[in-house]
């Protein structure tokens, strides 16, 4: 007999179930049914932010070089577990063909953004030649705290595409996982687990939008969100609590699942520009500025 | 120490070289357009409180007109333009700028209230090298971002403030029209005539009619820009407040949106900086333009074992401040902006004083007409001081002391805001490790307040999103597409 696996939440590199105690099923499309997920309450995504917050230093204090290292250990992860997330998506309806381009696509967006870890600063970076004796120069910095509301049309490949260039740019995550396809999302967390992931960079979260979105666009303490296309009223909403501490919030219109789903601008979007002046002593004659 | 009586005598700067008028109009499709609104407000000399203009208020009607003139010329002239020809507009502007500084200065000096000689020396110079600079962008785009589609937004509706009149026009609008787009530009109310002049030198650099419109008025006027649908870029500099107001008026359309609002920034001594070089920096960081200035080093940090000395030093300097006429080169602090600032600032003295601060102030005489304060200290200020945590855009400075870098990380850091923060230490490599840990988007170290076109401007969390200045400034007036 099967053994079935029990899908928990992922927060602060642990997987606990919702403190809320409740669950929904997930079903196939021919109506079958695949597992029982938990359903995140409010209090969830406040515990997943707290983790997520005090993993941010540390993570950003990691060299880029490491980063780069722990992501391409994604990727190696994912490898390994090819099959399991072929089948998944099959289980949730798609076709096997459609799967493993996916999941082989996944894995090619893993090891495209660990090359980035320590590279997008020399590209979004400058050296400003100031005309004053000042060495002026500008660097990107993680944002902080970013949450996702993953694509709700692709289990997997819409949420790395996401969620990737977030955390390689050195910022921490909550993610609110495909409400009507989360499976793939919460084995997506073992991967990350045993990736060398430090815990709390990544929290994923299953469950509603509707219910938990509120919570995490109004959260005091998540510093911008990433918005998968969703329903436009829920969307809406979110941008209007952002305000309140001027979240930066980008909504993607175009589909995350996709080929060219990729790219620089998609790290720069969640970097802060950071230009630091000091002074250079003019010695003998020297030129005073770059 | 002993305390001088700084007498000197006055060598005030002539205003006869201005040719003001006594009523403005508004400037829309290259042409002086009395307002549809037929209203007016007064420009008031806020170093003496006399009036200088009457300036027409445009309403909604009138920023219709004027949208509609950006878009004509957006569609039938700026947009199809090649890059290097809109450059050469703007070097010529910048050249126009630079031949009529004087001017602009006196100009801004009368309607402002700030000293000449930061006017002079700071903003006029600035902002005709801002011009310049973005001049030279206008035909390199596509190098500036390699690899990515880029083109123009549209018509850009830009908002400035009345702290750095002519120089916040300058950020606004050279990238704007670099990057080609066209603008609607709505100066403060209270610092309105720079803008006027400014518009004077479009018709002199003969740029095509509609390309830079000039709508003056309140903030019932900005208002309405920013509700007008046919703009695709909307840019502020402003109060945080305002700011948030804005975007909720932009919920649900895609109006490209950049903001620079307050600050409430850190401004940190260690026990190793070379003192005298770090208290001129901190009079500079926090005195410069009255401090109004949002990136103000309005909250000093200072090691605990220097605090006496360093306390002691301010107090000396600011003794030898001169606070007076703006048109006097002497002068170091001119006047306060508007009644209304000044109300502002009194008010919140007055919390200070209620919540437990000390306060300090120099003996010195203030002009009995117009609008002044004296430079300010408080000490014993609780870090959830209501002065230490909002902003009060005058010249008041907060003063708190601490032990490790870990404490001083925290405070500087506990605030809403992040725009700036200065670091005064004599080791290189504390600089750079203090200035990693310190979310503010300019750090300024071991000097304050420096401003260049090359270098990005802009903050992290409530004091804004995008940046202005160097090629990062360009983003804010392009769209990007896959």
């Amino acid at each position: 007999m099967e053994i079935l696996k029990t899908y928990k939440l992922y927060i602060g590199g642990q997987f606990p179930r919702t403190e809320s105690g409740r669950s929904y099923a997930v079903k196939s499309v021919n109506g079958e049914h695949i597992a029982n997920v938990c359903l995140s309450s409010k209090k969830d995504v406040r515990n997943a932010v707290q983790a997520a917050r005090k993993a941010q230093l540390a993570w950003a204090g990691k060299s880029a070089f490491n980063r780069s290292q722990i992501v391409y250990r994604i990727a190696e992860m994912l490898e390994a577990r090819k099959a399991q997330f072929i089948e998944e998506l099959q289980a949730l309806g798609q076709s096997k063909q459609s799967a493993e381009s996916e999941v082989s696509m996944s894995i090619d967006r893993c090891v495209y953004y660990a090359g980035w870890a320590d590279k997008y600063q020399s590209i979004i970076g400058s050296v400003n030649p100031v005309a004053s004796a000042h060495f002026n120069f500008s660097v990107p910095e993680p944002t902080g705290v970013v949450g996702i509301v993953a694509c709700q049309e692709t289990a997997l490949l819409g949420l790395i595409s996401q969620l990737l260039p977030v955390i390689i740019g050195a910022n921490t995550a909550v993610v609110l996982a495909n409400a009507t396809k989360p499976t793939c999302a919460i084995s997506f967390a073992e991967v990350l687990a045993t990736a060398d992931v430090p815990g709390g960079v990544v929290n994923i979260l299953t469950g509603q939008p509707a219910e938990l979105l509120p919570t995490l666009s109004a959260h005091m303490d998540v510093n911008a969100l990433s918005i998968a296309p969703i329903e436009s009223k829920l969307q809406k909403e979110a941008q209007a609590e952002a305000i309140d501490n001027l979240k930066r919030v980008h909504i993607f219109v175009e589909p995350l699942y996709v080929k060219n789903a990729q790219g620089l601008p998609y790290i720069a979007d969640f970097q802060e520009i950071k230009t630091t002046w000091h002074p250079i002593e003019q010695i003998a004659g020297g030129a005073g500025g770059y | 120490m002993s305390q001088k009586n700084w007498n000197l005598e006055p060598s005030l700067e002539s205003a006869a070289l201005l040719k003001l008028q006594d009523q403005y109009e508004l400037f829309i499709d290259g042409k002086w357009q009395a307002p549809l609104s037929k209203k007016y407000f007064d420009s008031i000399n806020p170093s003496d409180e006399s009036k200088l203009a009457k300036i027409a208020w445009a309403n909604e009607a009138d920023t219709d007109v004027a949208v509609k003139a950006a878009r004509a010329a957006y569609e039938n002239v700026w947009s199809k333009m090649s890059g290097a020809q809109r450059g050469k507009y703007l070097f010529r502007i910048a050249r126009l700028m630079q031949e009529q500084a004087k001017e602009l200065a006196i100009l801004e000096t009368l309607d402002g209230g700030k000293p000449i000689r930061e006017s002079r020396d700071v903003d006029i110079p600035l902002a005709c090298n801002h011009f310049f600079y973005y001049a030279g962008w206008a035909d390199k785009l596509q190098e500036a971002f390699a690899g990515q589609q880029i083109s123009s937004l549209g018509v850009a509706a830009q908002i400035t403030p009345w702290n750095f009149p002519l120089l916040m026009l300058a950020w606004k609008v050279a990238p704007a029209l670099a990057c080609g787009n066209t603008v609607v530009l709505k100066p403060a109310e209270t610092t309105s005539l720079t803008a006027l002049k400014f518009a004077e030198i479009c018709q002199q650099a003969g740029l095509p009619a509609g390309v830079v419109n000039i709508v003056t008025g309140y903030g019932d006027t900005g208002a309405a820009l920013v509700a007008h649908t046919d703009i695709d870029k909307i840019a502020f500099t402003g109060s945080t407040a305002v700011g948030k107001q804005i975007q909720k008026a932009c919920l649900g359309t895609s109006k490209k949106l950049t903001l620079e609002l307050g600050g409430k920034s850190a401004n940190i001594i260690l026990e190793d900086a070379p003192i005298d070089q770090a208290v001129e920096g901190v009079i500079n960081a926090i005195f410069f333009n009255q401090g109004h200035v949002c990136c103000a080093g309005s909250r000093l940090y200072v090691q605990e074992s220097i605090a006496a000395q360093v306390l002691d030093k301010l107090k000396f300097r600011l003794q030898s401040i001169y606070v007076g006429n703006p048109l006097d080169k002497n002068t170091d602090i001119g006047a306060i902006n508007s009644k209304k600032q000044l109300e502002t600032i009194e008010r919140y003295i007055k919390l200070g004083i209620a919540e437990g601060g000390q306060i300090y102030q120099p003996t010195c005489e203030l002009p009995t007409k117009g609008y002044y304060f004296k430079p300010t200290l408080f000490t014993d200020v609780a870090q959830s001081a209501t002065i230490a945590q909002e902003e009060i855009f005058g010249p008041v400075l907060t003063i708190q002391t601490f032990r490790t870098m870990e404490e001083v990380i925290q405070k500087a850091n506990n605030s809403p805001y992040g725009l700036a923060a200065g670091i005064w230490t004599d080791k290189g490599s504390r600089i750079f490790g203090l200035s990693q840990q310190l979310r503010a988007g300019v750090v300024w170290a071991n000097t304050y307040n420096k401003f260049d076109p090359a270098s990005p401007f802009g903050g992290y969390k409530e004091s804004g999103f995008g940046r202005e200045g160097g090629r990062h400034g360009l983003s804010a007036y392009l769209k990007f597409s896959n």
